[in-house]
């Protein structure tokens, strides 16, 4: 079977963004960029399952700047086939992102698409929800297991205090939590291989996809530091406030 | 080495480090030799994320490399407009005068204000352009060697655990195996240090003297930012003995580069090179512009100050160090940029010549070394630095008190080079301790919030990459003796001093550490032994750093 | 304008967070809640003040919360309401996004404050950064932070409860099993309340010692990055920049100075609570409750006034 995986290039997880002094958002240039780290452990489970004998082809898709390529280079090395560079300077939003996907499964025809369940920059998680949506796919989000048989993806789930399993017809999404798996390197041999690995560019337009963004950016600022509060005198002081004050036990 | 199969790729020319030096010999080879094969890898996560410099350049050497450097967009845009450099007292700077003809190494007309992580990132376009393949991410952690000549090098292996056994996600370094080896790797390289070894570079040269560049990039008001404005300090806080001063830039959309330098064969073992960072930004001659002003990173970098009398040998068979890796800074110009690319170039040169005519060593690059402008440069400003050794003089005559007072001559160390750095640091009991302000946290700081701005990281389950040789000597010498000069030179807090009232121990903490090198460098004993840590890891210099 | 609140639920009571949700709807206009679930759940939500008519989702596939049928219901309900709003959970997060794509909606989730009918502010990168966005949709779909809002009162309302069921569609999923977390120890990414030690516990040995009270709150244990340094626990206690972002109602940081990474880690608590032998420590700066003291000696009096308190 065919997996699609979208991979997002983000603000590295170690860089500590910078709002920009004038408020009109973080500060990019010149700061270092990644793969955002839930969708490299969308490609890890991608990978793992072609190993293991089910995908037979991962396609890498990114939806950015140039410097995308640099992202799906590292999915090819990862372990991907081949790669798609929707090519476009505007900052695609979610639900511009999941028609641009749409338009691509229609051309590809995947099986499952698994990608991270949001991105580190905007935190939106909603892209792989919103894809399911729009092709009226099953969703299992939030996996920390996925198991492939009989047609089906059976999906473990981490929800509010527990885990959910959902058992979901192909084709389907998955969006990859945290516990997925903990993806690989890069490796050096594998990052050489992967400058062979085929790569292909199109625009939003090719695919008549309109993804213009619905939100505006009307500020960004940085949030309220936080002030320091009382000193208690004791223990019982203490869980008194806690219990009384603040009502958190 | 590990039992793990490695891969292997072969290259014409394998370069280890994208700095300057590496970046200019990777472009010089491939203009010369368009077939060749060169390949250049980087510990830092990408070009740039290692680089700390001021830093004011000079084009001289890249308009040799890159005529067009201006119309291919080369980042050097705020040309130096205005200089000073002012002698401090406590509460005074004078503007030292007729700078021209005092200190005529320090004119910076036609020099730019830079960001040489910025200018590094734009070489590296420009390299790839030419079919330079870059690898950045992947630390040069073995040197291979075969029948006395060096054959490339590995890369280290990734995901080995804490404990030093493979994890989950081993992954087992590469050989990267080449005719020629470049090692860029800059000051006190791990690769060059044993590269020196190997062929005994260093025999007959002066030992190397280095320095400590602690760096802060800050963003300031507008109406206090003045483009093109250059300013240099010496004198307070420092004592007599102790070389260094700061340095601040004004470049960019409202940008300031801030930084302090010392020389790292101070003595006072209480001296602490980041808190005089942190105080000689209050003194009036600066204060000013940083009020209002917000820091946005923060790093540190060991530097050669050694200058041509500590030059080593150049080349071995398979191979030339380059840059700052063989101590190409010119100190009183406190600029080594254009001699570290000019020495990749000349070596490319010679690497070139040597892989047409088939030889093993690229000998002739010391010649033509010796015949630019570079040695020229050296040479005529080769006495200023030396003359500040007495300083280095009078630490070793008080450590060779120490040596036979405290120690009675039973230290477990033997002493080769007499003035290397680590050897004049002066006895807790002898030198006199320092008071240092409390940060006020709008203008100073303390270690640890400064390290943060430096996005420094490691992976947390990796082996320490600080290897302490021998641990029982940090008591009876660092402890007893100099009570813990690591937990004070060291600006990233990786060493600290800790149940000091009860039985004291070395606590390492190495996942912040910024790379910069001062340990392997000034620990007394040179007990430790900084190794490059999983590829990637270190800091994550943003641009404008 | 009308706002229709999605409802979550946990044994027959309606989540604090959901009743939160209610009171950030109702700064946009009069309130309808749809839940899913029994009859009790409905009556509850009933109760909520503010709440004008209440809408039961009464089809199988409601049951489970599935995303599939849920979003198809949530979206053709939406023609009569101008926001669609729910509390930041597994639930909305799982099930409005999908919904928005049905109605050609780009969602805006995780809001802390809103500033009008169409503008909304929600944090960036993990807290980093707080954007205030527009939206120019026709209809604004968005999840909300409970912490930012208070919940609405439980009790006091008495709304009309009307059923509704989901498009007919083919079912794409099944519900399998869920599986609750044990009363063993949250998971640090989930937990309502952390106990995270530092260098001050001293060792390996030492740093077991917060694991009484963690058990008396059901809290998960984190560490600074100095004591996973030191090695005392193992890296996949660390919190902080490099390790993890948590945020939970309660954070009790032992024997931490607050070195800057892990306040980063951990400033989004909701109440943060230290226990430091040293007045000077940074974590004293952040802190809601201080308490300076041996923690030695501090711990076994905690566990006791928990104890006393019951």
């Amino acid at each position: 079977m065919k997996v699609l995986v979208p991979v997002k290039r983000v603000i590295d997880f170690n860089i500590k963004p910078r709002v920009k002094a004038d408020g009109t958002g973080v500060e990019t240039a010149g700061v270092k960029m990644s793969m955002n780290p839930f969708d490299e452990i969308a490609v890890e489970e991608a990978v793992r399952l072609k190993e293991k004998g089910i995908a037979t082809e991962i396609v890498a898709v990114s939806i950015g700047v140039q410097q995308a390529q640099d992202t799906l280079r590292t999915a090819l090395a990862m372990g991907a086939d081949r790669a798609i560079l929707v090519l476009t300077d505007v900052a695609v939003e979610p639900l511009g992102v999941a028609k641009v996907l749409k338009a691509l499964v229609a051309k590809e025809s995947p099986d499952l698409v698994i990608l991270g369940k949001q991105a580190i920059d905007d935190d939106m998680n909603a892209t792989g929800q919103m894809l399911a949506g729009l092709l009226g796919w099953a969703q299992g989000t939030f996996a920390s297991k996925v198991e492939i048989a009989d047609g089906r993806a059976v999906v473990t789930r981490e929800i509010d205090g527990g885990l959910e399993t959902v058992s979901l017809a192909l084709p389907a999404i998955v969006t990859a939590d945290l516990r997925l798996n903990e993806p690989r390197y890069a490796s050096l041999p594998n990052i050489m291989k992967a400058r062979k690995k085929p790569m292909e560019t199109v625009a939003p337009g090719d695919l008549g996809v309109d993804v213009t963004p619905r939100l505006t950016i009307v500020s960004v600022a940085e949030p309220p530091a936080r002030k320091a509060g009382v000193k208690v005198e004791s223990a019982a002081d203490l869980v008194a406030r806690l219990r009384n004050e603040a009502k958190v036990i | 080495m590990t039992e793990h199969a490695r891969e292997t790729m072969e290259f014409d020319v394998v370069i280890v480090g994208g700095g300057p030096a590496g970046l200019a010999a990777a472009i010089r080879l491939r203009q010369l030799a368009p077939d060749a094969t060169v390949c250049l890898i980087e510990k830092g996560s990408e070009i740039g994320a290692h680089i700390l410099s001021g830093a004011v350049i000079e084009p001289r050497a890249l308009a040799e490399l890159l005529p067009d450097w201006r119309e291919r967009g080369a980042p050097l845009n705020t040309p130096v407009s205005e200089e000073a450099m002012l002698y401090l007292t406590e509460s005074r700077g004078y503007a030292v005068p007729m700078l021209d003809r005092v200190m005529p190494h320090m004119r910076n007309h036609g020099n730019y204000i830079v960001s040489l992580g910025d200018v590094c990132r734009w070489l590296a376009a420009q390299a790839e352009e030419l079919g330079v393949e870059i690898y950045p991410g992947f630390a040069g952690a073995e040197i291979l060697e075969e029948d006395g000549r060096v054959v490339g090098v590995a890369t280290g292996d990734m995901g080995i655990g804490r404990d030093g056994q493979p994890g989950a996600n081993y992954a087992p370094g590469m050989e990267l195996r080449a005719r020629y080896t470049l090692f860029a790797e800059g000051c006190r390289g791990s690769l060059t240090k044993r590269a020196m070894a190997m062929y005994n570079l260093r025999k007959g040269v002066d030992p190397q003297t280095y320095g400590l560049g602690i760096k802060e990039l800050w963003e300031i008001p507008k109406d206090r930012h003045r483009p093109g404005l250059v300013q240099h300090s010496f004198g307070w806080p420092l004592d007599d003995r102790t070389y260094g001063g700061a340095w601040m830039y004004h470049f960019g959309e409202n940008l300031v580069s801030y930084g302090f330098v010392v020389g790292l064969d101070y003595p006072n073992t209480w001296l602490s090179p980041f808190d005089e960072m942190q105080r000689l930004k209050l003194h009036p001659s600066f204060r000013g512009f940083f009020e209002g002003g917000r820091r946005i990173a923060y790093g540190a970098r060991a530097l050669s100050e050694g200058g041509l009398q500590s030059v080593p040998r150049l080349t071995f068979p398979g191979g030339a160090l380059v840059g700052d890796a063989a101590g190409f800074l010119n100190v009183p110009k406190i600029k080594g940029t254009h001699t570290a690319m000019k020495s990749g170039m000349l070596a490319a040169e010679a690497v070139a010549e040597a892989m047409a005519a088939g030889k093993a060593e690229p000998a002739s690059y010391t010649r033509r070394v010796r015949q630019s402008w570079l040695w020229q440069e050296l040479r005529e400003v080769r006495n200023i630095r030396p003359a500040f050794a007495r300083f280095g003089m009078k630490g070793g005559a008080l450590y060779s008190g120490i040596d036979a007072m405290l120690l009675r001559g039973r230290a477990p160390w033997t002493l080769h080079h007499r003035h290397a750095d680590n050897e004049v640091l002066e006895s807790a009991t002898v030198s006199t301790p320092i008071a240092y302000p409390k940060p006020d946290g709008q203008i100073t700081f303390d270690r640890l919030s400064s390290v943060f701005l430096s996005a420094t990281n490691h992976e947390e389950d990796q082996p320490v990459h600080l290897k302490v040789r021998n641990p029982d000597l940090w008591k009876t010498v660092n402890w007893d003796v100099f009570r813990s000069p690591e937990s004070r030179y060291c600006p990233a807090a990786v060493y600290e001093a800790v149940d000091t009232d009860t039985a004291p121990r070395l606590q390492i903490n190495a996942q912040n550490c910024v790379h910069c090198k001062t340990c392997d460098i000034k620990d007394p004993a040179q007990n430790i032994d900084w190794v490059t840590p999983e590829g990637a890891g270190g800091p994550n210099y943003p641009g404008g750093m | 304008m009308t706002v229709l609140v999605l409802l979550d639920h946990e044994a027959g009571a309606i989540r604090q967070a959901s009743r939160s949700a209610v009171t950030a709807a109702l700064a946009l206009g009069d309130v309808h809640a749809l839940v899913t679930g029994d009859a009790a759940v409905a009556a509850a939500a009933a109760r909520i003040p503010g709440i004008a008519q209440v809408l039961r989702a009464t089809d199988a596939g409601s049951a489970h919360d599935l995303a599939e049928p849920l979003a198809a219901l949530v979206a053709s309900l939406a023609g009569e309401y101008s926001h669609i709003v729910a509390a930041s959970g597994a639930t909305a997060k799982n099930v409005l996004p999908r919904a928005a794509a049905l109605l050609d909606v780009q969602p805006i989730p995780d809001v802390v404050s809103v500033v009008d009918a169409e503008t909304f502010v929600r944090p960036i990168y993990a807290g980093s950064a707080l954007a205030t966005v527009r939206s120019s949709d026709a209809k604004k779909v968005l999840t909300v932070r409970a912490s930012n809002f208070d919940p609405a009162p439980a009790e006091g309302g008495s709304a009309a409860v009307r059923d509704v069921t989901a498009p007919e569609a083919p079912a794409v999923s099944e519900f399998v099993s869920i599986e609750r977390s044990k009363s063993e120890r949250p998971e640090l990414d989930s937990a309502r309340v952390i106990v995270s030690g530092g260098r001050g516990m001293q060792n390996e040995e030492n740093f077991k010692r917060l694991e009484p009270l963690a058990d008396r709150l059901g809290a998960a244990i984190g560490a600074s990055r100095a004591a996973v340094d030191a090695g005392f626990v193992p890296n996949d206690y660390q919190v902080g920049q490099t390790g993890k972002i948590v945020a939970p109602e309660l954070y009790i940081a032992v024997g931490i100075s607050g070195a800057i990474q892990h306040l980063a880690g951990m400033k989004d608590s909701k109440v943060i609570v230290a226990i430091n032998k040293d007045p000077e420590a940074p974590i004293f700066q952040v802190a809601d409750y201080g308490l300076v003291g041996d923690l030695f000696e501090v711990l076994p009096q905690l566990e006791a006034a928990l104890d006393k308190a019951g």
